[in-house]
């Protein structure tokens, strides 16, 4: 398909959605990524019964303990496709870029390095 | 096991915010079954303390570090060597973990993570529910293995009060009713005649109105 995607968008595979955890979601933020988000199978389709439902559910906690700490809630999504979506995997990495490019940086990552200089 | 809940990382905050190096220390027995207080939520704490001081502006050292238990000298005097790096100790132990730890270091603050709520059982994973309260008399043989202490909310002796209906309890729908509980099970187990009997008196003075509690064996005592 040769489909296009924006090239700041970092892939980290995992076996199952459902290996996902909040902790993991977390460090890339300490690490300073600007958003976070887990592409995983359609609802009801899970090989593993139950990995994108859990995924969704820390996807969310994840969601609610960057508010609390000050980071924009909204860095952090969930997605839901089948293996054979190629064009909207694409649509979807636009659309978080979108919405982190307007949120902009990181805000800890903005504040380590004004520290720094 | 003794059950308890995450505090709200607000909470935590408001009482380390005043600090500049924070130990978080979890334990790996009960605190880490009913997922409040071990290695992994250690990790999650430890994260969001150390991006909110960060997004703050401020350089705040928070580690890590997860024992075996915290109601144990053995294991508490595994962090003798690097206590003194740290203002403050977050513990994510249970209401003995934090104090054990705060009498051990005594010089140190030791602040509490989680809210230490009962003794209780696993129903599924993300649900728990009380099943003792230590009352220091335990009267389990009587009662076809269903304490009415821990389960009735009026810790009745002698049968249902007139709030046992259908099942339920009167304070709630979803909570079984202790005793209709026992009577079920001791029917099952062909014992029912012991429900006839009346249980004298309860001694109390074992459970917590006589005061903190002590236990001590001679036999196994150093």
């Amino acid at each position: 398909m040769r489909l296009r995607y924006p090239g700041s968008i970092r892939i980290v595979r995992v076996p199952c959605t459902g290996k996902v955890d909040i902790i993991h979601i977390l460090r890339a933020f300490e690490k300073g990524a600007d958003g976070v988000y887990v592409v995983g199978c359609m609802e009801g389709d899970c090989r593993f019964n139950r990995g994108n439902l859990r995924a969704r559910k820390r996807v969310e906690e994840a969601r609610r303990i960057l508010e609390i700490i000050g980071i924009e809630g909204d860095r952090v999504r969930m997605f839901n496709l089948s293996s054979g979506e190629g064009p909207k995997f694409a649509q979807y990495a636009v659309e978080m870029t979108e919405k982190i490019q307007s949120l902009g940086p990181n805000p800890i990552r903005a504040k380590a390095r004004r520290k720094a200089a | 096991m003794i059950v308890a809940e995450r505090k709200p990382i607000e909470e935590i905050i408001e009482e380390a915010k005043g600090f500049d190096r924070i130990l978080v220390a979890g334990c790996n027995e009960c605190v880490t079954v009913c997922e409040a207080g071990g290695k992994k939520e250690v990790g999650v704490l430890a994260s969001a303390l150390r991006m909110y001081f960060m997004n703050q502006g401020r350089e705040v050292k928070v580690d890590e570090v997860t024992l075996e238990r915290q109601c144990d000298h053995e294991y508490l005097e595994e962090i003798r060597n690097i206590i003194d790096n740290y203002d403050a100790v977050i513990s994510l132990a249970c209401g003995v973990g934090v104090q054990f730890m705060a009498e051990k270091y005594f010089h140190k603050p030791i602040l509490p993570g989680v809210n230490t709520v009962f003794m209780g059982a696993t129903e599924e994973r993300g649900v728990w529910s009380e099943r003792c309260q230590g009352c220091g008399k335990c009267i389990l043989a009587k009662t076809g293995g269903i304490c009415p202490v821990s389960r009735c909310a009026k810790r009745l002796f002698n049968g249902p009060c007139g709030g046992s209906s259908q099942g339920k309890c009167e304070i709630s729908d979803e909570l079984p009713c202790a005793w209709q509980l026992i009577v079920d099970r001791l029917k099952e187990l062909g014992r029912l005649d012991e429900y006839e009997e009346i249980m004298p008196i309860k001694d109390w003075s074992t459970d917590r109105a006589g005061g903190p509690r002590k236990v001590v064996r001679e036999d196994v005592r150093q």
